[in-house]
């Protein structure tokens, strides 16, 4: 569990990225934060691993002041992903990966076997690992950086926009492998991202932020597009747009799912569950 | 050629001289301008005060500067210390530039992510932002090994002994191949030693060399 505990962060220049924000990330869960540029997302998420330090207020790991623990080994105990991956250049793949083992002073043959076992996990074939990051292709590279973030085995993984510069279908691609991996890890895990599509994909938990980290809404992907909180969260949503309206449209081979513009969206499969939350 | 058969040796011992004179300023150059460097790229203040510092350093002039040198020193002016400490003042006022931008050269996000992953400073430096200046670092050492090795037979007009003498006794003498041999084994040297630093460029940074 990570808990913000009305924490604030200013700078000497007056600015203020984040003002009393309170929230509670669940163990073995997702939480997204999905909000505008500059709304102070990436500012909380580097908040847990100490790479921002809060003005005030405190954050929790379960029962652990980040602020007593040093941030080194703290650091070296959170997975962290970031865009465009962040992978060191001038080390192979396999290298890359076993990073954080290695600086742990795991045995490098130990280290390897378990970045291989990552590698396929991430779905990256063995001969990828004697590879130079800028050999791979940018989705394989953020796949690397997945598995990386995995190599300690920590209990947290912080994601800060991993996916936002590989192109759509690669993207929608990483999203599913990050169920599928979630599915049977269960980390919890904080991510961070402005694509309101992306958040709903991957939330069990979506906080909606507003400018200086306000909270616009929480809740369940369901709960947010059903019952949105105010005109900003329906705006975000682009419910304003009709972006999320869906309308159906029976034809003699099956019934189509149409947009606000009358295109196709997609198409009907069979009954929808009854969701007890919606 | 007759002259250069004749006196392979000569030109063998002072090749040796010229290299013990050069290689130990390259070295040190590197050695010293790294830590100025990272200062001149640390601290904002830093940077122009360093550079306009090594720039203005660059400027005396090389025979006075050892001619003057021993006084300071206390060393003989014949004295290879003497030539080789100039020698460095020289690498240095090259290399601090080089070195503050091959650190400034290494790219931001990759800073940031070491750093998220759990570097500790000193680890940071050494094992992410030292290795990915290094192409911009070698291209620096490759023209203070060259300028050096160039240099060094400045010093020949002292009676310093090293390719250059053979230039100066040959002037003096009036034997034109001896002047032509000295030019051109000082190229021939600087060119060996440059390549040499290329090679070594490869072996300790391989992933400057694969197919993108």
């Amino acid at each position: 569990m990570i808990r913000f505990e009305d924490v604030s962060k200013s700078y000497p220049d007056g600015t203020e990225a984040v003002r009393g924000f309170t929230l509670e990330a669940p163990t073995g869960c997702t939480t997204v934060l999905v909000g505008s540029s500059g709304c102070g997302k990436t500012t909380l998420l580097r908040m847990v691993n100490r790479m921002v330090d809060p003005t005030s207020g405190i954050v929790w790991i379960d029962d652990e002041n980040v602020a007593e623990v040093p941030p080194v080994p703290l650091r070296r105990r959170i997975g962290y992903v970031m865009q465009n991956a962040g992978l060191l250049p001038h080390r192979l793949v396999i290298d890359n990966i076993a990073t954080v083992p290695l600086l742990n002073g795991v045995p490098k043959a130990e280290a390897h076997r378990r970045a291989s076992e990552l590698m396929e996990l991430v779905g990256l074939e063995p001969r990828m690992g004697k590879r130079y990051p800028d050999q791979l292709s940018g989705g394989q590279q953020q796949r690397v950086g997945v598995a990386r973030g995995l190599a300690a085995d920590p209990n947290i993984l912080l994601m800060d926009e991993p996916f936002g510069a590989v192109d759509p279908l690669v993207r929608a691609d990483l999203q599913a492998e990050l169920l599928r991996i979630q599915r049977e890890l269960h980390k919890t895990i904080l991510f961070v991202t402005h694509d309101i599509a992306e958040a709903l994909a991957l939330g069990d938990q979506i906080v909606i932020l507003a400018k200086g980290a306000r909270i616009a809404q929480t809740g369940t992907p369901q709960e947010v597009v059903a019952e949105p909180a105010d005109s900003f969260v329906a705006d975000f949503l682009g419910l304003g747009r009709g972006s999320l309206d869906l309308h159906l449209r029976e034809t003699p081979t099956g019934t189509l799912v149409l947009d606000a513009h009358g295109r196709p969206a997609g198409r009907l499969v069979g009954e929808s569950r009854t969701d007890a939350t919606a | 050629m007759t002259w250069v058969l004749a006196n392979l040796q000569l030109i063998g011992s002072r090749t040796v001289s010229h290299l013990l004179l050069a290689v130990p300023a390259i070295v040190l150059s590197f050695v010293l301008a790294l830590p100025l460097g990272w200062i001149a790229n640390r601290f904002r203040w830093s940077r122009a005060t360093l550079l306009s510092a090594a720039g203005l350093l660059y400027a005396i002039p090389s025979l006075p500067l050892f001619v003057v040198l021993p006084t300071i020193l206390g060393f003989g002016v014949r004295d290879r210390l003497n030539v080789i400490v100039a020698l460095t003042l020289y690498g240095i006022a090259l290399m601090v530039r080089s070195a503050a931008d091959a650190l400034a050269s290494v790219g931001a996000p990759v800073v940031l992510s070491s750093t998220a992953l759990g570097y500790s400073a000193a680890s940071r430096f050494f094992q992410v932002e030292l290795p990915l200046a290094g192409p911009v670092l070698l291209a620096g050492l490759r023209v203070v090994a060259v300028s050096t090795i160039s240099l060094v037979t400045v010093s020949s007009l002292l009676g310093v002994d090293n390719l250059g003498l053979l230039f100066v006794d040959g002037f003096q003498r009036g034997i034109l191949a001896e002047v032509l041999t000295g030019i051109v084994a000082t190229v021939l040297l600087a060119l060996i030693v440059d390549g040499l630093l290329v090679l070594l460029g490869r072996l300790l940074m391989p992933w400057t060399a694969v197919r993108r």
